[in-house]
């Protein structure tokens, strides 16, 4: 009978291993935070993303909707081309959102926030009808307002805020205008 | 003179060999772990005895490391005002160093201590001999389910201390202290990852596991028969196996976060 105790105990400790190692990876690591690979993706060119990193977040609103993907440097227009994947369920972004990096905190991580632009759409159209009232015609639901897709590459960007690039203005700034003043003695 | 120069020179072969010795009999008992798949009741009985008795002072220590390092990095943290961040400096303190490392070292302490004093006492009773009379290998039917089950042992040891550990963490951090309960999760959810973290923690943990029982069992089937042979033996495992996980661990930690 003590073997069947002995190889009970083994059992729960076994059992008991595999969970820890379950709950770690369930409630402690990342993993339930992985998007499933509907996603698509999005580029952006920025003249200097210091910070921002792969798998950084991609924001609208403050709610995270995608990750940083892949950073390459274009050698050809000398500035930074950043992949973004937005997850799938996303797919009513505006083309002519912008992107800008931020920081989160005062010393926090590097994100992308993404602001939705009016969208570029033909949809409503405003006209003068015959006695000189403005009209709205809608064109119903055939026409649907031109979004973000796979592929496509958001205009519209702001770069990361280098804190020593805002120093040196602050100080060259400072320094001209003491210029300034010592011109009229 | 001359002496001392034949004394160095005779330690040193002593260890040269002590370590040839080792690595041979690692080797044998891998060749003879097929033989255990016909008789898996053996490897049962030694997780008893390693598994399963190691497991409350793992249990304990990890919960009562998490609760210190709540309570630290509570400390530290709340000079920043990112306490918020307590939940990511439990998990992966504990995920990446502490619970491989930790454990290890109770590890040695309470089971490899065992296993070696264990074999030495065999060995000072000339049970291993009998065996051998009796044409049993004791390499195969003493040494490889104890190695066995403390290389199973471990990581499922290391990765419970990592979870209480956190828990102990949240108890403190969250219950005490009065941190946010969703940024403490949600932090630490953002922040380690199932590859670079957990696996590589788990990773670890096996290496020591392997080591640490490694050394356990040499000592003992290497030990002198005698009762001071024994013990003498029984401080090598825990001095040897604490050495190496410590080393191990810088070696380990420079391959895989640098």
């Amino acid at each position: 009978m003590t073997t069947r105790i002995a190889e009970i105990w083994v059992g729960l400790f076994v059992a008991g291993g595999i969970a820890a190692l379950f709950m770690l990876a369930m409630k402690v690591s990342n993993l339930s935070t992985y998007e499933s690979d509907q996603g698509y993706d999005v580029t952006a060119y920025f003249e200097d993303i210091s910070g921002l990193k792969v798998r950084s977040a991609v924001t609208m609103s403050g709610v995270r909707i995608g990750r940083v993907k892949e950073i390459v440097f274009d050698k050809n227009r000398l500035s930074a081309l950043v992949t973004m994947e937005i997850e799938g369920e996303y797919d009513t972004l505006p083309d002519d959102s912008s992107a800008s990096i931020y920081t989160a905190g005062l010393l926090g991580e590097k994100y992308i926030g993404l602001e939705p632009g009016a969208g570029s759409n033909d949809c409503e159209e405003l006209s003068l009808d015959d006695s000189g009232e403005i009209k709205l015609e809608d064109k119903g639901n055939d026409c649907k307002p031109s979004t973000l897709k796979q592929g496509s590459e958001i205009k519209l960007t702001q770069d990361s805020l280098v804190l020593e690039k805002l120093i040196g203005q602050f100080i060259s700034k400072f320094l001209s205008e003491d210029d300034k003043k010592e011109e009229p003695k | 003179m001359l002496n001392q120069i034949q004394l160095l020179g005779h330690k040193g072969l002593n260890f040269f060999q002590r370590l040839g010795r080792g690595h041979i009999l690692i080797f044998d008992i891998l060749a003879g772990l097929s033989s255990l798949i016909p008789r898996p009741n053996l490897i049962v009985q030694q997780l008893y005895s390693v598994g399963v008795l190691s497991l409350i002072i793992i249990v304990v220590s990890g919960f009562f490391v998490g609760m210190v390092m709540g309570l630290q990095g509570y400390n530290t943290l709340v000079d920043f005002g990112a306490e918020e961040s307590l939940g990511v400096m439990v998990a992966l303190s504990l995920v990446r160093e502490l619970g491989p490392v930790v454990t290890a070292l109770l590890f040695a302490g309470r089971a490899g201590s065992a296993l070696t004093a264990e074999i030495g006492l065999m060995k000072a009773t000339e049970q291993l001999s009998a065996m051998e009379m009796m044409a049993v290998d004791p390499v195969r039917r003493v040494l490889g389910p104890r190695f066995l089950a403390g290389f199973i042992s471990m990581p499922l040891l290391a990765a419970m201390f990592s979870a209480v550990g956190v828990l102990g963490g949240y108890f403190v951090g969250v219950g005490l202290l009065g941190v946010d309960d969703g940024a403490y999760w949600s932090q630490m959810q953002a922040s380690v990852d199932l590859y670079d973290d957990i696996y590589n923690g788990v990773i670890k943990s096996l290496v020591f596991g392997f080591v640490v029982t490694w050394i356990a069992v040499f000592e003992g089937y290497d030990a002198i028969p005698t009762s001071e042979g024994v013990s003498r033996a029984t401080t090598r495992t825990v001095v040897h196996s604490s050495l190496a996980v410590l080393g191990l661990d810088f070696i380990l930690t420079a391959l895989m976060f640098n």
